[in-house]
């Protein structure tokens, strides 16, 4: 029996939870990154490797201390880290003398045959070509929905009256949508989510200020790399807007065709005129957009090391006095982790 | 245009690219003007003006660019993108120009050639270098014939650079040679074959690696690199990994230390990296292990940052080199 488990990034897990169970798999899902996968990971990555990477290696070692056996996960051609990431840490486990399969699925347009094998060789329940594609539209259904409540958290929480509250449903809201197995199961979730969110109480008065959150997609997503900033700033009256979700980005590595992306590489062709790999061009296409929409500040999240976003940071200075919008970024690494890392925290 | 000079940075492609670029420009009436040898002041100016996260090589080539700013009319600052349709640069090569551009004041005009010929064949792969650097030339001359001399001559010197590469000089040994000196006598006099490998700024900078060529010659080994090797042979490696090292000198490398340990004709591998390479730190973790599963090979990765002591450097070659003459001379007395 194939035991399945998958990088984690911030709420995606339970869409891909649904949808690999959808397949007839038992799921492992990892746990979220604590301080013990940090150390894990930290002690099987090469020294240099970016943030991502480590934890990443720590999800998987845990995930298969807890019985996973197979690993999805996804690849591309770079030129950045990311794309070699699978193969290296394969290595790495099997070097550790474990057996597992890992799945690394590539983009299925230019490796039609390669995605089509995975998928079969993940379809543990033989279900027919179109119940993998209804499954599959299913996850993606449920994944849009998380990140639509997501987005919805960050116009909410910063007006708040009681602080915290709005974690709170939004966590409640999860649990829900976890547990909605058909599109009309989440769409009701959904609603019902929409609707608790809105209700909370809000403070008339307050001052809210906008900042616009670009950087490295991994620590971006995923509220533990980062130290729940959204969570923190959120609290402290800032309302974010985040430049990148999964249900936005994979659109756009999967066809290439997604308006925002292009009007934000538009913006960026003055400074980087063409992909430099990672999201190193995304990032300077979106501090000028925030710029022009009038955003009061933009942060820049980065693993320690990342190679393009050092070369958007280089650029970035410039950005900043020219579209005059300042600009904070945060370089993130296990020391920083380490310090403010949250070690036992649980859904409420 | 003549009178007009352009300045050439001697680091990153410098060491690969460099005959076919100054023959390019000469051949155009434009003069050429490189940065001097690396040394701690423009690694010190490099540092201050570069990020700090940034690797050490990025930093030296902007201490590379300080130093020849004021002195020259361009700067080539090209975007090396894919030379061979199929492998990238590393992302830092792909942003070079910006970083340069946007991250250094009262810079001349820069010349960020693009040279990208990403997922071409062999013939059209020919005609995207041609156009790129015809349209380099149209900045110095009108002379569209005089152009394409320029171009045609350029890859002739960069053949006879590759041919002394291939005969084991090093780059800057080869470069002396185009420029009128004797080729070197033959170099293998030591008693031992060390393979050092590495990205080409890493290795052919005696300043930045502390001079590890120099240090092994001492020692009494004969050095082979990547660069020494014939680019088919490179091609035709094959290794057993799902997917390509997509980055060039990364695939290069991870390439020729398979053909080294496969071959076994050597003593040891080097690895030489530097401090805060991205791409490094995933490749020489490959190598690592392939290492494993050649036991009798030694294998030692050097790293280079920005304090890169003589002395540390000296003890560890030495205390290295000593071990795998040692393991040698036993190997020797037991069979
Ligand atoms: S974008 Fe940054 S974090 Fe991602 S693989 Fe590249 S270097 Fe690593
Ligand atoms: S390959 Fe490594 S050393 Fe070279 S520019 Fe990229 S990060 Fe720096």
């Amino acid at each position: 029996m194939l035991k399945v488990t998958f990088p984690r990034m911030g709420h995606s897990y339970i869409a891909f939870k649904m949808l690999l169970e959808d397949l007839g798999n038992e799921v492992i899902v990892p746990p979220r990154p604590s301080k013990k996968t940090l150390d894990l990971g930290v002690q099987y990555s090469p020294e240099f490797t970016c943030l991502p990477f480590k934890i990443l290696m720590g999800t998987y070692l845990e995930a298969i201390q807890m019985g996973a056996n197979t690993l999805v996960t996804s690849g591309g051609n770079g030129p950045c880290r990311a794309g070699l990431y699978a193969q290296v840490h394969q290595r790495i486990i099997e070097d550790l003398g474990h057996q597992i399969n890992m799945i690394c699925f590539e983009a299925p347009l230019s490796h039609p045959i390669d995605f089509l094998k995975k998928v079969k060789f993940l379809n543990s329940s033989k279900l027919s070509y179109l119940s993998v594609w209804q499954a599959i539209k299913k996850g993606w259904h449920k994944l849009k929905a998380l990140d639509n409540i997501e987005k919805l958290t960050h116009q909410i929480r910063p007006r708040e009256r009681d602080n915290g509250t709005t974690s709170r449903v939004y966590r409640q809201a999860q649990n829900w949508l976890g547990q909605a197995s058909t599109i009309k199961d989440i769409d009701e979730a959904y609603q019902e989510a929409v609707k608790s969110l809105n209700n909370i109480p809000q403070a008339q008065d307050r001052l809210i200020i906008k900042i616009g959150m670009v950087g490295e997609i991994y620590v971006l997503l995923e509220p533990a790399s980062n130290h729940e900033i959204e969570e923190v700033l959120g609290s402290l009256g800032v309302e974010i807007e985040r430049s990148m979700f999964l249900t936005g980005w994979t659109k756009d590595n999967l066809n290439e065709k997604c308006n925002e992306v292009v009007t934000c590489h538009n913006a960026a062709k003055p400074w980087i005129p063409v992909a430099i790999g990672g999201h190193g061009q995304d990032t300077v296409g979106h501090v000028i957009l925030y710029s022009q929409r009038g955003f009061d500040g933009v942060i820049q999240l980065a693993p320690f090391t990342c190679i393009p976003e050092i070369v958007s940071k280089t650029v970035l200075t410039q950005v900043s006095k020219q579209h005059n919008i300042p600009i904070l970024t945060f370089f993130l690494d296990e020391q920083t982790g380490k310090a403010v890392w949250l070690p036992d925290w649980k859904p409420l | 245009m003549s009178g007009t000079t352009v300045g050439i940075p001697r680091a990153l492609a410098y060491y690969l690219y460099f005959p076919r670029w100054r023959t390019f420009f000469t051949e155009l009436g434009v003069n050429v003007v490189t940065s001097k040898l690396s040394n701690r002041q423009m690694l010190d100016d490099g540092v201050k003006e570069a990020l700090a996260e940034a690797c050490v090589p990025i930093k030296l080539y902007f201490g590379h660019v300080l130093s020849l700013k004021d002195r020259v009319d361009y700067i080539f600052v090209p975007r090396l993108y894919c030379l061979n349709g199929k492998t990238l640069f590393c992302p830092k090569f792909l942003g070079l120009p910006d970083m340069i551009k946007h991250g250094i004041d009262n810079l001349p005009p820069v010349l960020d050639t693009m040279l990208n010929n990403r997922d071409k064949g062999i013939i059209s792969r020919r005609i995207e270098m041609t156009k790129s650097f015809f349209q380099l030339g149209e900045k110095f001359t009108r002379d569209k014939v005089r152009i394409v001399k320029a171009i045609y001559n350029s890859l002739k010197v960069e053949n006879k650079y590759c041919q002394l590469l291939h005969k084991g000089l090093l780059p800057n040994q080869a470069l002396e040679v185009l420029d009128g000196a004797k080729v070197p006598e033959k170099l293998g006099k030591g008693s031992l074959n060390f393979a050092v490998l590495g990205y080409p700024y890493h290795l052919y900078d005696d300043f930045i690696n502390v001079g590890v060529f120099n240090k092994l010659h001492r020692l009494g080994v004969n050095t082979i690199t990547t660069e020494n090797l014939n680019s088919g042979l490179l091609e035709n490696i094959k290794h057993n990994l799902p997917k390509e090292m997509f980055w060039t000198f990364s695939d290069r490398a991870y390439k020729a230390a398979l053909h080294f340990f496969k071959e076994g004709k050597v003593d040891a591998i080097l690895y030489v990296t530097a401090f805060g390479c991205g791409p490094d730190a995933m490749v020489y973790r490959m190598i690592e292990l392939e290492a494993k599963k050649y036991p009798h090979i030694p294998f030692m990765v050097l790293m280079i940052d920005e304090h890169s002591g003589e002395a540390g450097m000296s003890t560890r070659l030495e205390a290295f080199t000593d071990m795998v003459r040692r393991r040698k001379e036993l190997g020797a007395c037991l069979c």
